[in-house]
């Protein structure tokens, strides 16, 4: 069996007809778009196109889109625009469960003037809308949601969360960077003032991304140069790149549908059979309103980053939320803000597919994965109910 | 993706002597579920000399190889030889190990020790009795630390957290190791003001504040440490309203720590009127 790549939340391949639409652009079509000539100027054009087709996707006129390097850009840039178009204002409101981009950005802001209210989550992963209803005050300058999440699949309610800060006159931002293309989103039907997508997650290259922001909504450029994007962002445009997510863009929407019945089918098809060949394993996140193409499951008494080796020496691909994989010693920030336990979120591994995955590799992974599981347990001085689970599982000092 | 050597990767793989033995008559374990490893290590010593050696690992890539390379090292060596093992031997032994993960090698130095105490009949030492313990989340004692510094020609707080794991879960006692580390290397310790006891008379605002301090400061590394956690929902006057989290939902005996522990905690440090409610859910 060739790769099994179950890691689609991490990054995802880059689709053929994109990796083709976009070669002409590294070769003899290598014009600067902001060009006088013709031979800059068909460039242009065809990234006009590309910004249509990003547009279109979300629902979104091609004005309110501008061309990032990346996610963390995008969420840089909407986050620190609304910032500085309201310098009185010094309160932050976001979750604790957001991508770094967010969280660290939020973080760095606290130690430098601002206030930052972290919102919690309930043990499937989701938020409390009246939490936040709570949380917004006079001097919020913006509330950071993300769409979905990356290591669960939980789905947030952005659009009423959107509302609830349209109607108290706080700017709204979301990171759908794991949403775009997996799910059908309409901007017209969600007051969200910055909306922030990235190529690499749906099948275009690594290094680009969009940021909507909402025709009215402040703005302010993070990269100040040119005037590329209409003064927007600074730098002369990573045109193959751009060329491929708009292709890209078109793909995801043609490919939705499918998204949610076939890809849903083969990671349903998955999850219910490790859970049904590997005793006390748990699934982590909103089974009900998660990612069609992902699912979190933790497998207790073994540490993920063992299971994930394994799982290499037969060309599975994951990714897992231990705190070994990371180089922190902490597992997931997502995992403890939901509050699954430690001995559970050491050993929770991610499988995020995608359109060109097969009930193949399901089955192969289904049929691996009980003996990588039951090696280690083999292994493990613990075991359900056994002596050593109950003393070791307590530490000196435990006051619980 | 972590740079193992291929000896890592091979003892990973194909570790030696896993198991139990059931004519161990030395057993030393250490680590727990809830620090993400834990090494339970078994040794039949005939005489003065471990004939045989065998292990049960909870944990990484490199704790696994970390406790195959141990035994394999330890086998026919006498006790007083493999009381003169450090945590080096077995990473060198591995051919290296990367150095966030020098820790693995440190489970395997404790677990021998802890053994042969266990052999020895002495008492199974806990952490907490061996020194004063340093970083809560870990359970990771002075003792300890000092040793690791050592033992290891240790320059900085974060080779610390590589080698120990203290200081990488809450970070609160980071102040504390820069200051074992400054003794260590001769440097003159930093003055700090330490908590201050509880003042007599406090303002709403005064005690909110204070109680969160101590919350955050005291109360929450230490549950977390056992995979639970606390947050603050209300206070009114002196009756704080918390709601536990983590394993602490799931725990029997979660009242006793919420009086025994929280409450104890927040009057010795705030208030001594203070009552800890749990917040209806």
């Amino acid at each position: 069996m060739n790769t099994v790549y179950f890691d689609n939340n991490a990054t995802t391949r880059v689709d053929p007809a994109v990796l083709a639409a976009m070669l002409p652009y590294f070769g003899e079509l290598y014009g600067n778009p902001s060009s006088m000539h013709t031979f800059g100027g068909q460039v242009g054009r065809a990234v006009r196109e590309a910004r249509e087709q990003v547009a279109r996707l979300i629902g979104a006129t091609p004005e309110e889109i501008v061309f990032t390097s990346c996610g963390t850009e995008g969420d840089n840039t909407a986050i620190r625009a609304a910032l500085a178009a309201q310098p009185e204002k010094k309160h932050i409101i976001t979750t604790r469960v957001e991508h770094p981009a967010v969280l660290s950005l939020s973080q760095h802001l606290e130690k430098n003037g601002y206030e930052l209210t972290l919102l919690g989550v309930d043990d499937k992963g989701r938020m409390d809308l009246d939490e936040l209803r709570e949380a917004i005050r006079k001097d919020t300058a913006i509330v950071s949601i993300m769409f979905a999440n990356n290591e669960t699949g939980t789905i947030f309610p952005v659009a009423e969360a959107a509302a609830i800060c349209k109607e108290r006159g706080v700017p709204f931002h979301t990171d759908a960077v794991q949403a775009v293309g997996k799910l059908a989103i309409d901007v017209r039907e969600m007051p969200v003032d910055y909306l922030v997508l990235s190529g690499h997650k749906l099948h275009a290259p690594k290094g680009v991304g969009a940021l909507y922001v909402r025709r009215g909504a402040a703005y302010r450029p993070f990269l100040r140069g040119g005037h590329q994007e209409r003064g927007r962002r600074g730098g002369t445009e990573n045109v193959p790149a751009i060329i491929g997510l708009g292709v890209a863009c078109d793909l995801a929407a043609a490919n939705m549908a499918e998204e949610n019945t076939r890809v849903r089918a083969l990671r349903d098809r998955l999850e219910s059979g490790l859970l049904a060949a590997i005793p006390d394993a748990i699934v982590n996140g909103d089974a009900a309103n998660r990612l069609p193409n992902t699912t979190n499951i933790s497998f207790k008494y073994v540490e993920g980053e063992a299971i994930l080796l394994l799982l290499d020496q037969l060309g599975v691909c994951a990714s897992s939320g231990s705190a070994c994989t990371s180089g922190s010693l902490e597992p997931s920030h997502v995992l403890r803000a939901m509050g699954v336990p430690f001995t559970y979120a050491h050993g929770s591994i991610r499988f995020s597919l995608s359109r060109f995955n097969t009930q193949e590799e399901v089955d192969h992974v289904v049929r691996e994965l009980p003996r990588v599981i039951a090696r280690l347990r083999e292994m493990s001085p613990f075991r359900a109910g056994s002596e050593a689970e109950a003393a070791l599982g307590k530490k000196p000092g435990c006051s619980c | 993706m972590w740079e193992y050597t291929d000896k890592v990767r091979e003892h990973f793989l194909n570790p030696r002597n896993v198991g139990s033995l059931d004519d161990a008559n030395a057993i030393g374990e250490v680590g727990s579920l809830a620090c993400g490893d834990a090494l339970k290590l078994y040794l039949k010593i005939d005489g003065d000399r471990i004939v045989d050696a065998k292990f049960q690992t909870f944990g990484c890539a490199s704790a696994i190889a970390s406790s195959s390379a141990l035994t394999e090292l330890i086998k026919g060596m006498t006790v007083e030889e493999a009381l003169k093992l450090t945590n080096r031997d077995i990473a060198e032994f591995l051919g290296g190990l990367p150095k966030e993960k020098m820790h693995c090698s440190v489970m395997g130095q404790e677990a021998l020790e802890a053994a042969i105490r266990n052999w020895r009949g002495e008492p199974a030492v806990e952490h907490e009795h061996e020194g004063q313990l340093v970083c809560k989340c870990f359970g990771v004692t002075d003792e300890q630390i000092v040793r690791a510094i050592r033992e290891n020609g240790l320059k900085t707080v974060e080779e610390i957290t590589h080698y120990t794991k203290a200081g990488g879960g809450c970070g609160e006692c980071v102040g504390e190791l820069q200051k074992l580390l400054d003794a260590e290397l001769g440097k003159a310790p930093v003055c700090e003001t330490p908590l201050a006891a509880a003042p007599k008379k406090l303002t709403n605002v005064q005690r909110m504040q204070l109680v969160l301090k101590v919350l955050e400061g005291e109360i929450r590394p230490r549950l977390q440490q056992d995979g639970g956690d606390i947050e603050l929902v209300d206070m009114d006057s002196t009756t704080v309203y918390v709601a536990l989290r983590g394993m602490c939902t799931s725990c029997p005996s979660s009242r006793l720590t919420l009086e025994g522990f929280v409450e104890k905690t927040l009057r010795d440090h705030v208030d001594e009127n203070i009552v800890v409610k749990e917040a209806a859910a």
